[in-house]
């Protein structure tokens, strides 16, 4: 467990935690990145602006970290493009039909204490685990 | 405007966040995901964090009743499990594990990951738009015998 990262884990979550603190106490909205994006196809009116902003903010938050000296991790994506696109179409279309994703039924719905949020989370994460053990070791991809 | 300046404020902080704590790196939760394998616990310190402080803002924004600068709370209420959820959550899993990218941590990758990241958001963004194809109703499954009467 060598690259068991706990400490920038816990402060990373604690940001994530206060940003959604920071909208649901001041703009009264929950912090579901799936809920943001998808809330804008098609745009409705009066219900733009928000959303765009919040997601100036997460464009905008790699080039403030490294404005302040962070430095920002390398990643890489070495899935081919039939994998991307696949594993992006089924994204989009189950957050948006299950009405959420890690942050709006992970963080938000769970600190809520939201039924929904519960079981919705536990079968992502289930599926997530078991599509990993497959691809990973199984198929061996 | 000031809605507009406090939403930038909460993706900003949340970016940072996710840069932070490495999420942005689909490796990083490929390895937590991959509890067979060469495990790798930090994303659940992640969650732990952001659940604590996310219930924490819950019970004040509740105590307060009223937003800062909003009229009104916009929270989901709905209590009920319905295949729609459970289908969708199940679909999103799969998705997630087969690259390691959910929602945030691709949209923060657009600005400074690889190329691949708008291959990913692009298919992302139709498949959110091909929910609306999903008539509202569908699938209907009566789980009370009420639900089931209404089509005789």
């Amino acid at each position: 467990m060598d690259h068991f990262t706990p400490v920038s884990a816990l402060i990373g979550g604690l940001l994530i935690g206060v940003s959604a603190a920071w909208l649901l106490v001041l703009n009264g909205r929950i912090a579901g990145i799936s809920g943001i994006l998808g809330g804008l196809l098609p745009p409705a009116r009066g219900e733009t602006g928000w959303r765009m902003a919040f997601l100036a903010g997460l464009f905008a938050a790699p080039l403030v970290y490294v404005a302040f000296g962070g430095e920002l991790p390398s990643v890489d994506l070495d899935a081919s493009i039939p994998v991307l696109v696949a594993a992006g179409l089924i994204v989009g279309f189950g957050t948006r039909l299950g009405a959420g994703c890690t942050s709006g039924h992970g963080v938000c719905g769970i600190g809520r204490g939201s039924p929904r949020s519960l079981v919705a989370t536990g079968i992502f994460m289930a599926s997530a685990i078991a599509t990993v053990f497959l691809t990973r070791h199984v198929l061996g991809m | 405007m000031r809605l507009i300046i406090s939403a930038f404020a909460s993706g900003l902080l949340f970016g940072l966040g996710l840069i932070v704590s490495q999420m942005v790196d689909p490796a990083k939760v490929l390895g937590f995901l991959d509890i067979f394998g060469n495990w790798d616990p930090s994303l659940a310190f992640v969650m732990g964090g952001a659940v604590a402080v996310s219930a924490l803002g819950t019970l004040v924004a509740k105590r307060r009743g009223v937003p800062v600068l909003a009229p009104r709370l916009d929270i989901p209420t709905r209590r009920d499990l319905d295949p729609r959820l459970i289908g969708g959550a199940a679909l999103f899993g799969i998705g997630w594990g087969l690259v390691g990218l959910c929602p945030g941590p691709a949209l923060v990758n657009l600005t400074f990951g690889p190329w691949q990241a708008f291959v990913f958001v692009a298919a992302m963004v139709i498949g959110m738009a091909a929910v609306h194809l999903v008539p509202s109703a569908w699938p209907q499954i009566p789980f009370r015998r009420e639900t089931a009467g209404a089509d005789g």
